[in-house]
Parts: structure tokens; sequence; C-alpha cells
């Protein structure tokens, strides 16, 4: 490449993707051509200001400068204004790292993202990719497992489980194989940053797996990946192709004689399957019914064996602590919530996409400050955190800080750490229902609480919208809901209580509605 | 979509031994199959089970419980549409009834008798930018009715192929 041309960034990301960046990538690349302007395209990853993608940046002598949201129509006015030299234009935002939703922001593990070429090893080692694994391999597996333990990082997959706790038992269990499972089902509703992550820094994932599988002795990883994600799906296989040559992965990680080998798998479409041992039978080849536990999957998980099952978002933060030092990471946070969490911001929003930050902050803060409101200008009327399975939070409870336990104590849940508003549209008597219905479909069907008291949840809640005997139903539905709650063996029926509760419980003039129920338009 | 060979016993069985040594290969294969063939013909089953020494009733059991296996071929085009909570926040139920209303496509239909198929996924990763549908494996994102026609209408593939990575 011409050492003066130009460096052009287009995000790869899906949903930059979706919204027409292929289009700008090749517009960019035609006008360029036309006009005898050297540049070098980089396909980035997304920065997460999703309402702004496709986002265009150039490289200055002043930074990355940002324009967005950019269609393929506009590459020309762009060149025309001198884009290419950072000059102005309607849809210039300034320097990228300059513009407020990235300057509010503490990025860790999401530090890469949007800003190197996903698929480029050099691009990733002159970012700081590989020194928390160069670390790693220069201490023995318990100092590994304490480190990781010392940084107070929990799983962000939902249950927040501290990962060195996880990492120890596997470390200790004797077995000649253990596995390392990556879970990237993410099928929560208003989550993407695993998809994110996957896509933009696929190389950060891979480094993180292979610190675990040093950590504790496995050989061999798999990353159950959920169909749903086909780009992800693409890149991680480029990723761990590339991984492989390099001597990331393989006989011997990095020279160091350990092995580690990872190959991805795709999930069926199945909600359930995001549960670690549903995730595990289906990686068996089985119906994908859950397990009971004991045994743990850390002592007898994948075959048999002692198996790490983490989030890509828990692998992804260790290279960091790795680096840099537990403290340092433990450093962020609060309470029991230590380090970042990548909250995704969407649903019916203004400025949604992704946003990491030391937990603390509050919803208010994100979904006003930050995403600016709702999309359609209307009031916020309700806020679903942490997936299906989170609770409906009202406009009037968004002071509560993104933390594990002051989720939890106002009977909610953080989850994946997805938000998603709904205006004063919504009817949460329907949303109600679609929690038993969505249980009712993505059901294991393993035990009768969840399989049976789903299904009699949509009847229940159908008589209630139907204005069918309201006071006896209601009394029927917060019974039903007891009983899933304390009756069911995993937390698919366990907590499809949660959504509908919180919708009774604050919203509960939407169960007693004036008859005819006001059809949505 | 359109275009996928008939099912034939002989490359189905050779997919199937090319994959059979996977650990845990009963998704692989199925996989494989459904990608070459379009659908997961009944007639794999026993060559799945054969190949893995596993029951017929495994491999049937595991065909059935997920989502994504079809055991006819699919209609000529499928849109996979979002309807998951934060594309209801977006309306993604209004363009459920309108494809109802306006153009007699009943989500999750599956009679089979027509020639576009739109069924319900939840969740596409694209919670920001909803409604989001997925298309021949490309995720669009702010789909509304007039993206929503245009995917189901004869012309389609044209205006966005050149997104095709
Ligand atoms: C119904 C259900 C769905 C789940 N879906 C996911 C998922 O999509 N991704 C995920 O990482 N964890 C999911 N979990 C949590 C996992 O069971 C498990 O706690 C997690 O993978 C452990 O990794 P972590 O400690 O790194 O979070 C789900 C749990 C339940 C009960
Ligand atoms: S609660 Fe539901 S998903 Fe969980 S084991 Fe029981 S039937 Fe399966
Ligand atoms: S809820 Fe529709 S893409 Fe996530």
């Amino acid at each position: 490449m011409n050492p003066v041309a130009i460096k052009i960034f287009v995000p790869i990301d899906a949903a930059a993707l979706s919204v027409g960046a292929e289009g700008v990538a090749q517009a960019v690349l035609r006008e360029a051509q036309a006009r005898g302007v050297a540049i070098e395209l980089v396909r980035n990853g997304s920065r997460g200001m999703l309402w702004l993608e496709p986002l265009v940046e150039v490289e200055t002598a002043e930074g990355r400068i940002a324009y967005g949201p950019v269609a393929a129509r506009d590459i020309a006015a762009l060149f025309e204004a001198g884009f290419q030299s950072g000059g102005t234009h309607a849809l210039r935002l300034g320097v990228t790292e300059e513009l407020d939703w990235m300057k509010r922001q503490q990025r860790l593990t999401f530090a890469r993202i949007g800003v190197t070429d996903p698929l480029s090893l050099s691009d990733y080692s002159a970012h700081g990719g590989l020194a928390g694994l160069k670390a790693a391999l220069a201490m023995t597996g318990e100092a590994i497992v304490e480190t990781v333990k010392a940084s107070g990082l929990r799983g962000r997959g939902g249950a927040g489980f501290p990962t060195g706790i996880k990492w120890k038992t596997v470390h200790d269990a004797p077995a000649e194989q253990k596995y390392i499972v990556c879970n990237a089902d993410e099928g929560d509703s208003g989550t993407f940053a695993d998809r994110m992550l996957m896509e933009g820094d696929p190389f950060l994932l891979i480094e993180g797996m292979a610190i675990a599988a040093v950590a504790v002795g496995a050989t061999k990883g798999f990353i159950y990946l959920r169909s749903e994600y086909p780009h992800a799906h693409r890149t991680l296989q480029r990723a761990i192709l590339k991984a492989e040559n390099a001597g990331i992965l393989g006989d011997s990680v990095l020279g160091s004689g350990h092995a580690f080998r990872l190959e991805v798998r795709l999930g069926a479409g199945a909600y359930i399957c995001g549960e670690e041992t549903s995730l595990l039978e289906s990686l068996e080849g089985k119906r994908a019914l859950v397990r009971a536990k004991p045994p743990l999957p850390a002592l007898q998980g994948l075959f048999g064996k002692p198996t790490v099952v983490n989030n890509v978002l828990s692998f992804s933060a260790v290279p960091w602590i790795l680096q840099h030092g537990a403290k340092a990471y433990a450093d962020y946070g609060m309470g029991r919530s230590r380090g970042t969490l990548p909250v995704q911001l969407g649903g019916n929003v203004r400025r949604g996409g992704l946003i990491e930050l030391a937990f603390g902050i509050s919803l208010r803060e994100i979904i006003e400050d930050m995403g600016g409101g709702t999309l359609s200008g209307r009031p916020i009327r309700a806020v679903q955190v942490g997936g299906p399975l989170g609770a409906y939070l009202t406009a009037g409870q968004l002071d509560v800080a993104m933390d594990y336990e002051a989720l939890a104590s106002m009977k909610a849940m953080l989850g994946h750490g997805g938000i998603v508003v709904f205006d004063d549209t919504v009817d949460m008597a329907r949303q109600a229902r679609f929690a038993f219905a969505f249980c009712a479909k993505e059901s294991c069907g393993k035990c009768t609480p969840c399989r049976i008291g789903a299904v009699r949840g949509v009847e229940v809640m159908d008589r209630i919208i139907a204005g069918t005997e309201r006071p006896k139903n209601i009394a029927v539905l917060r019974d039903l809901n007891r009983l899933m709650t304390d009756a069911s063996l995993c937390a698919m029926g366990g907590l499809t209580p949660m959504p509908v509760m919180s919708a009774l419980n604050h919203f509960s003039e939407d169960f007693d509605r004036p008859l005819p129920a006001l059809a949505a338009e | 979509m359109a275009g996928y060979p008939a099912w034939d016993q002989d490359s189905a069985r050779s997919i199937i031994a090319g994959l059979a040594h996977l650990e845990g290969a009963t998704l692989p294969i199925l996989h494989a199959l459904q990608e070459e063939f379009g659908h997961v013909d009944p007639q794999a089953v026993p060559l799945i089970a054969e190949a893995l020494n596993l029951s017929r009733a495994e491999i049937h059991g595991a065909i059935s419980f997920y989502h994504d296996f079809r055991t006819v071929p699919p209609p000529r085009r499928v849109i996979k549409l979002c309807r998951a909570e934060a594309c209801q926040a977006l309306g993604c139920e209004a363009l459920v009834a309108h494809l109802a209303h306006d153009h007699g496509i009943v989500v999750d239909d599956h009679s089979g008798a027509a020639d576009i198929a739109v069924e319900t996924v939840y969740c596409l990763g694209n919670c920001a930018l909803g409604p989001a549908a997925l298309v021949d494996g490309e995720l669009i994102g702010r789909v509304d009715a007039g993206r929503l026609a245009e995917l189901c209408g004869s012309q389609v593939g044209s205006s966005h192929a050149g997104a095709r990575a």
C-alpha cells in the first residue's frame, strides 16, 4: 500500500451492515478511484454509536474524524467537501474519541473495537493484544486463577458467579481431559455486546479462552455460537484460522508447550441453549434438556469432563486483567460488582448502542443522558433490564445503579446488561402475556412447572386481557407465578415470573383496562 | 435461497462421513445437510444414526428439538423477522399485522403453500436498530412496511445484493 494513502474506516459489524455499510464501503472505493485519491479502506468493528451507523472515519493529523450516519449517496459530496482530509460537511461529527458518547466511557474490554481491523493480528498486537496471554504464560495455573479471583470478575452472562472460583474448581479437578466452553448464545432481547465483540475483536475472545486453557490445563475449547449470528460465525472462523497459523492456537500456544485447539459450533435456534447445562447437552449432540445440578459443569461438564463455561465477555475481560493486574481492574466498579460492564441500550431509544462503563452508573443517566430518551419522542413508560426474564421498571424507578445487588433489591436483574426502552404506547398486560408465550415456546420441557405453567400462563393472561373474571384470574396468576418461581429446575421457568410480576405490580392499570380492550393501532 | 439440489442419499452420506469424526457431531451434520439441501430429509435419520452409533430416536429427537431444522424443502425465500422485546418496542407486531392484512402473509404459517415465508426469531442482536430481520444471511435494520413489502416482492435481492461480502 502507498505510504501516503489516506486511511478510511467503514465498519463491517452486522448492525452497521444492516443499515447499509457495505454500500458505503463500495461507494468509497469507487469514488476514491474515480478521483485518483489513494486510500486504504479499513473495515473496522463498530464504535457502538449504532444510531450513527454507518459511521465513517478518516485518519487525520488531528486524530480520527467521524462522519455519520453516512449513506452511499453521500459519498461523492463527502469527497467534494474534502472529508478525506477531515473537511467540513453536514455529517461531520468531530474527532471520534472526543465525542460525548465515547468520552464518557471506560473501555477496557471494548478498547480496540471500532479502532482496529478485527482480522488483523498485527493491528491486534500493536494495540496491546496478546500481552495478557504472554503474561499468563509466565505464570503458574494457580497464579492465573488467583489473579482472576482477585480482580473480582463475575460472570457477565447473567448469573454473576465469580469467574476465578469457577476456574479454581476446574483447575483443582484431576482429569486427563478438560474443556473450555464459551457461551456465545446471547439469546436475550436487547443484548448484542457478545456479537459486537466477536465481530469487532475476535482475537480478544480467543486470547481469553487460551488464558483459561493454560490456567486450568485444558487442551480443547468450543465456542457455542447462536445460529442467528452468521456474520460473527464467519469472523470467528477466519480469526481461528489466523490464530492457528500464527501459533496462538495449536500444539503449543505461543511456543509454551501448552496445547489448545478451538472450534466454533453453531446452535440451532433454541433460547434455552444459553443455559450452560443445556448448552453442553447441545454440544454433545443431544436435545438440549437442562441438567440437574450438581454435578457442576466445572467438575462434570462436557462429555462428563471438568469444563469451564463462561460468557464471551467474561473471557474477554481476562486479557486486560492479566496485562494490567487484578487491582487495576478491581479499582473500577462498586460494591461486589468490580470492573466494567458493557451495557447495551436498545428498543425505543434515540441513541442506542454499546456503552462500557464501571458498574454503578444509574439507568436514568444511561437512558436519558446517553440515550436521549425515546426514539418516538413520547414519554418513557417501561424499561426492561436483563433480557426476557428480567423485570420491567417504571420511568420512576430509573435511578437504580447498574449493579447486580442494587437491581436484585428491586426484584429486578442485571442479566447480560441489556436495556430495552418502551414508550407510553406499550400495553404491559400484553408484555406479560408475551413473557409466558416466550417461555412456552422456548422451554426445554424437562420440568412440569415451566413446561405446563407457561402454557397456563398464556391462558390466564388471555382471560385477564379479555376481561373474564379478572380478580379471580389475577389470583390464579399470582399463584402460578409463585409455583413457577419455587418449583422450576432452571431460571427459564424460575424467572419468567419476574417480567410478569413486575408488569402486574408496577403497571396494574393495564391488567384492568376497560373493555373492549383498546386495540393497538 | 432457491436452487437447492434435490435430496440425494449418496451426497448426504458423504457429508455425514466427512463430519462424523467430530466430538458431538450431530448438530454440525444437521447444519451441513440443511445448508446443502435446504432441509434435513427424514431419510437422513438412519444414515446419521448409523454413522454416529446412536439410535434413530436420538437423531429424530435432536432434529425436532431445535427450531432451525426443517424436514421439508424451504420456500423460495425465508424472512426471519425478530419479534423479541426490543423490536416489539419499535413496532414489529404492527409489521406482522400489516403482512397479514396487506400481503396475506401469515407469520409462521407452515402449510408450505407460500412462495415466501416469514418466520419469527427472537433477537438478532440488532436491538438498537430494530425492527430487525435476517434474509439470506443478511441482517437488515430499521425494517418498515415498505422495506418488508420490497423483501416480499419479486424484485428482491437486487436492492441489497451489493451488501453481500
Ligand atoms: C434460560 C437461560 C438462558 C441463558 N442464556 C445465556 C446466554 O445466552 N449467554 C450466557 O453467557 N449465559 C446465559 N445463561 C447463563 C448461563 O447458564 C451461565 O450462567 C453462564 O454461561 C456462565 O458464564 P459466566 O459465568 O461467564 O456468566 C443463561 C441462563 C439461563 C437460565
Ligand atoms: S425450568 Fe423450563 S427450561 Fe428450565 S429445566 Fe425446567 S422445563 Fe427446562
Ligand atoms: S430484539 Fe430484535 S434484534 Fe434484538
